[in-house]
């Protein structure tokens, strides 16, 4: 059996649920693009960033009141993933489970991989944006705090987990 | 480079890279609890990240969540509400938090 159509899916799910006005997803003509071979250094020396959707937050620490703003937030990539996990509502809770971190946040897979010489590292944090129904939150405040805090962080190449 | 589940989605927005998983929503980079398949798409994304050619490239992950492909057919259905009805209220409070916050030029 094909993908499931998402798109279409939600759009009709939403319209039977009452709401009049579909939700328009991102689309975009242009697709921003560069070559890996721009880095102009092998993959075994690049410090590798990972973006996660998942809602993830620590296990081990008490959390902070939710802020409504949601922005984007780092945590240290060198903690075992078991002192994560998510607190993500929007997934499918019929088929399948977000208990095992390294399913959608992996973490443990990356280290090994550096350990291995496969990628030069894994940067100090991994950031965490919020699932938004605002593609202007997105692009104008979430990137650009990404960005910034891979770029203090080294990083040479970003993964995106999208859950 | 992105790993998702929801191949229409991301691929209507369009990325550079992308390792699309036939799975359920909710694991992007693997089943749970089988690490082998998690650090072989792992390896395939990075794999893709320094391969791809050009923008909007998209691999299809081999493992199969299940021989039984019913799930599909049931996501998104009244049989199974997206959202629990506790995530649907949060849902709603924060969209509205979120346009009080907008108005007054606080985000």
């Amino acid at each position: 059996m094909s993908h499931v159509r998402y798109i279409d899916k939600t759009r009709e799910y939403y319209k039977a649920e009452g709401y009049e006005r579909s939700y328009e997803w991102a689309h975009f003509e242009a697709i921003p693009f560069t070559p890996f071979a721009a880095l102009g250094k092998p993959l075994a020396e690049c410090r590798v960033g990972l973006v996660s959707s998942g809602d993830v937050v620590r296990r081990d620490i008490e959390l902070p009141p939710d802020d409504p703003r949601r922005l984007v937030y780092g945590l240290p990539a060198d903690l075992p993933v078991d002192r994560f996990q998510s607190r993500k509502a929007a997934y499918d809770r019929y088929a399948t489970t977000l208990e095992d971190v390294d399913s959608f946040l992996p973490l443990t897979h990356l280290h090994r991989l550096a350990a291995e010489g496969v990628i030069g590292g894994v940067a100090a944090r991994f950031q965490v944006i919020a699932s938004e129904y605002s593609q202007r939150k997105t692009l104008t405040v979430d990137a650009p705090e990404i960005l910034r805090q891979m770029r203090e962080d080294g990083v040479d190449v970003a993964l995106l987990a999208a859950v | 480079m992105t790993f998702g589940c929801a191949r229409d989605i991301v691929e209507s927005c369009g990325v550079p890279r992308f390792v699309f998983s036939d799975f359920p929503l909710g694991n992007p980079t693997g089943r749970p609890h089988d690490p082998d398949s998690q650090c072989a798409i792992v390896r395939l994304g990075l794999d893709l990240l320094v391969k791809a050619t050009a923008p909007g490239t998209t691999v299809v992950s081999p493992y199969e969540w299940s021989p039984d492909h019913s799930w599909k057919e049931r996501v998104f259905t009244k049989a199974q509400p997206f959202l629990d009805p506790e995530a649907t209220g949060k849902w709603l409070a924060r969209k509205e938090h979120y346009r009080e916050l907008r108005e007054q030029g606080q985000i």
